[in-house]
């Protein structure tokens, strides 16, 4: 790699709309730098949309929403909280959130992968999708609100409820409404009132846990956690009963 | 169960006529006609006929008439036979009714209630055959005012990326898994070659038509099926759909049996799934949100492409359009009550939206008393049938249209509204390869080709009569239009008088 490549170029995005934010990560982009940091983001959106190359980027602060929109590539890490429509239709790359994330994260996603170390909030991983090759992937390492996996037609989603004391249950309800597809790993028990009539609940198998074991492994190297840990405990599995769940409505 | 639904059509075979050669049969793929091999005999079930009238025009010998049937219920103005039988279907299946097409309802086509000015001794019309005529048109977003540098007379404001088009009308969105692949290539070659645009739907562009990009709008809808970064760079203009004149407020299911190994290619999801497009746009609960999306698609595109935005018209359309164009959108697409669909309940599809005249006025003139009418192209959908049609929409205040049903019937569709069953006869509205191919891109897109040169001659010769050389000079002016059977309120919301005064 040439010096140019390896020389980590320092933007100090204070006072930067997005649409000069967004030039300026073109601009480095396109002269060959592949590692950008981001100093002082106060919520500028879109951040890392259409870089399209395996870049980089870490950022300082809150990102807007829609970081990483329609993103094709780019590495993203966050030293702090996102907000919402975080990975919205992303084809590949990888989100590292080191904090919460808002709504709808993971929103029609088609490749990637999204780590969260704390919380999300409502409708995560709604309709990510699976192609061919291509299978999005989200980890939480806390909790989730309501609707989580809504829609679901593939990927792979785990939430390990990290930070939920003893005896307390993930309080999402919804979970995977209109699923009909992908599958979502849960730390601990779920109530039946909690998913979707969509939804089936089983044991894992032992493909289940090479999986698990794989992703929750990348969520530890991220956050520093142990996964032998987190893997000790007791997982429920999450799949979609029919693939064609609206297939009777119709008269004819 | 046996149904108690007669037949809606009667098939009748001139016995002198038919030679038993069976093309009806190979034809017709709701399997009306049948060949009896005891009786060495070509047959039909009636009942099965849906009036598409494909074996009538492929029947080398005339010998079929296929006409609607009589049903001699007792007259009664409120349990017309339509109504009968669909609660005969509901009784017999339980389930949501399915049509296809656009509402066939007989609701007031204002179209049809306003008629054009031309010039008579006062103002000297123009011959369009030996005078330059202008339809081309700009679609994006234009500046309040313009500045000209005074030194080198060059523009120093800086323009919104702005398409041009040669003719008004552009094809509507219609997604491949709803039309054939042929049917895409007819629509995006035709585009082409006319100087036009045509629209991908929400399924995604086949890789083999990404050449005809520079003629492209692509869709990004709820279900964001096939959008991904080339999908996106590979257009003209990028265009979210929030909802469809044909069923407002509902979200989209592409039955997995129309998810062939191509569909499935295009749509980006595995074969034979549902796609399944949500209501709603889950991350557009408001216009702030609408605004995060057309500039995430902005950001996307490095702000070189207009980004559309088409809604159903609904009671609401002039606030709402006030807000897309606050959002950002640089062109904003309207469809009406009489848009059509490849699959909708009927309930909805006869029910819910405006007419499209109505909505494109109020639009328009909430646009102007705004002042934000220059901010974005208005484009409408929605019925439009001729060139006719195609000038009081401009002269109501549209930049353009959209054309689906006609454009399809320019392929062969006889509008039979069986777009949902995936059996079209015309090989237009299905996947299935041994119809599809019914339709040949060649002869498509030559037939489209000529649909749009026919209405180009067509408008030229409207303008001149009007003495005008520019559609731009007809754009938004209703005083082109009169009114004739319209209430004082109708005339008010047109926005037009009536005829004689």
């Amino acid at each position: 790699m040439s010096d140019k490549a390896n020389r980590v170029v320092r933007i100090d995005a204070y006072g930067l709309s997005h649409k000069e934010l967004n030039a300026r990560l073109r601009e480095a982009v396109s002269n060959g730098t592949c590692k950008i940091e981001l100093q002082n983001i106060y919520g500028q959106r879109y951040i890392g949309t259409d870089l399209n190359k395996a870049v980089e980027l870490e950022i300082f602060g809150v990102p807007g929403n829609d970081l990483g929109a329609f993103m094709d590539g780019p590495r993203i890490i966050v030293r702090g909280n996102a907000q919402d429509g975080c990975g919205n239709t992303m084809n590949n790359g990888e989100i590292i959130i080191h904090g919460h994330a808002g709504d709808i994260i993971g929103l029609s996603a088609r490749g990637g992968k999204i780590f969260v170390r704390d919380d999300v909030g409502y409708r995560a991983a709604i309709h990510m999708k699976e192609y061919q090759d291509k299978k999005p992937v989200l980890v939480v390492g806390g909790t989730a609100q309501d609707f989580f996996g809504e829609y679901m037609a593939g990927g792979i989603v785990i939430l390990l409820g990290l930070n939920l004391k003893e005896g307390e249950h993930h309080k999402a309800k919804f979970i995977g409404t209109g699923m009909h597809g992908g599958v979502i790993y849960m730390r601990g028990s779920v109530e039946s009132y909690q998913i979707g009539k969509e939804v089936g609940v089983a044991e894992l198998d032992e493909i289940d846990y090479q999986v698990l074991k794989q992703y929750v492994g990348e969520f530890a190297s991220h956050f520093s956690v142990n996964a032998e840990q987190i893997l000790e405990y007791k997982f429920s599995k999450l799949f979609p009963r029919w693939l064609r769940p609206y297939g009777q409505l119709y008269a004819y | 169960m046996k149904t108690y639904l007669p037949p809606k059509f009667i098939v009748e075979r001139d016995p002198e006529r038919c030679i038993q050669c069976q093309v009806c049969v190979n034809q017709c793929s709701f399997d009306t006609h049948y060949y009896d091999a005891e009786d060495d005999k070509v047959r039909s079930r009636e009942g099965k006929c849906v009036g598409c009238h494909r074996c009538v025009v492929f029947c080398p010998t005339n010998a079929l008439t296929v006409r609607g049937n009589p049903l001699g219920y007792r007259e009664n103005y409120n349990w017309r036979p339509e109504v009968i039988e669909d609660i005969l279907k509901q009784a017999e299946t339980g389930g949501v009714l399915l049509t296809g097409m656009g509402n066939d309802k007989g609701y007031r086509v204002y179209w049809d209630h306003l008629v054009l000015n031309a010039s008579q001794v006062t103002n000297p019309s123009i011959d369009p055959l030996r005078e330059p005529m202008e339809l081309d048109t700009y679609l994006g977003s234009k500046p309040n005012k313009v500045e000209i540098d005074p030194k080198t007379l060059s523009l120093k404001t800086e323009l919104a990326p702005q398409v041009r088009i040669e003719v008004p009308v552009m094809f509507a969105a219609m997604s491949y898994g709803a039309v054939s692949l042929n049917v895409h290539e007819s629509l995006a070659r035709a585009a082409t070659e006319a100087g036009t645009l045509w629209n991908t739907g929400e399924g995604g562009l086949h890789p083999k038509l990404y050449k005809y990009g520079a003629n492209t709008i692509v869709q990004v809808a709820s279900g964001r099926f096939g959008v991904h970064q080339e999908y996106l760079d590979a257009a003209r203009v990028v265009e979210i759909k929030i909802g469809q004149g044909a069923k407002p407020g509902i979200g989209g299911h592409l039955p997995g049996e129309k998810v062939s190994a191509e569909v499935s290619m295009t749509r980006m999801i595995p074969r034979g799934t549902d796609a399944l497009s949500p209501a709603p746009q889950h991350d557009i609960y408001s216009i702030e949100d609408l605004a995060q999306l057309v500039h995430a698609l902005k950001e996307a595109t490095n702000y070189t492409k207009p980004i559309s935005v088409k809604i159903a018209a609904v009671h609401n359309s002039a606030a709402i359009a006030s807000g897309m164009v606050r959002a950002g959108a640089d062109i904003i697409v309207l469809d009406g009550l009489r848009g059509s669909t490849g699959a909708a309940p009927k309930v909805i599809r006869d029910n819910v939206g405006i007419p499209i005249e109505m909505a494109l006025a109020s639009v328009d003139s909430r646009l102007r008393q705004e002042g934000i009418r220059n901010r974005a192209s208005v484009v409408i959908s929605g019925g439009i049938r001729n060139s006719g049609d195609v000038a009081k929409a401009i002269a109501l205040g549209a930049d353009a249209v959209y054309i689906g049903t006609a454009a399809l019937v320019a392929l062969g569709c006889t509008v039979c509204q069986q777009c949902h069953t995936g059996k079209c006869a015309w090989g237009i509205c299905t996947t299935d390869l041994a119809l599809t191919k019914r339709v040949n891109p060649d002869i498509g897109a030559r037939r489209l080709a000529n649909l749009l040169r026919g209405w180009s001659l067509e408008l030229k010769d409207i303008l001149g009569g009007m003495g005008v050389n520019a559609l731009e000079s007809l754009r938004g002016n209703r005083l082109h239009l009169r009114g004739v059977g319209l209430s004082e309120m109708e005339l008010e919301i047109l926005g037009v008088r009536m005829a004689g005064s």
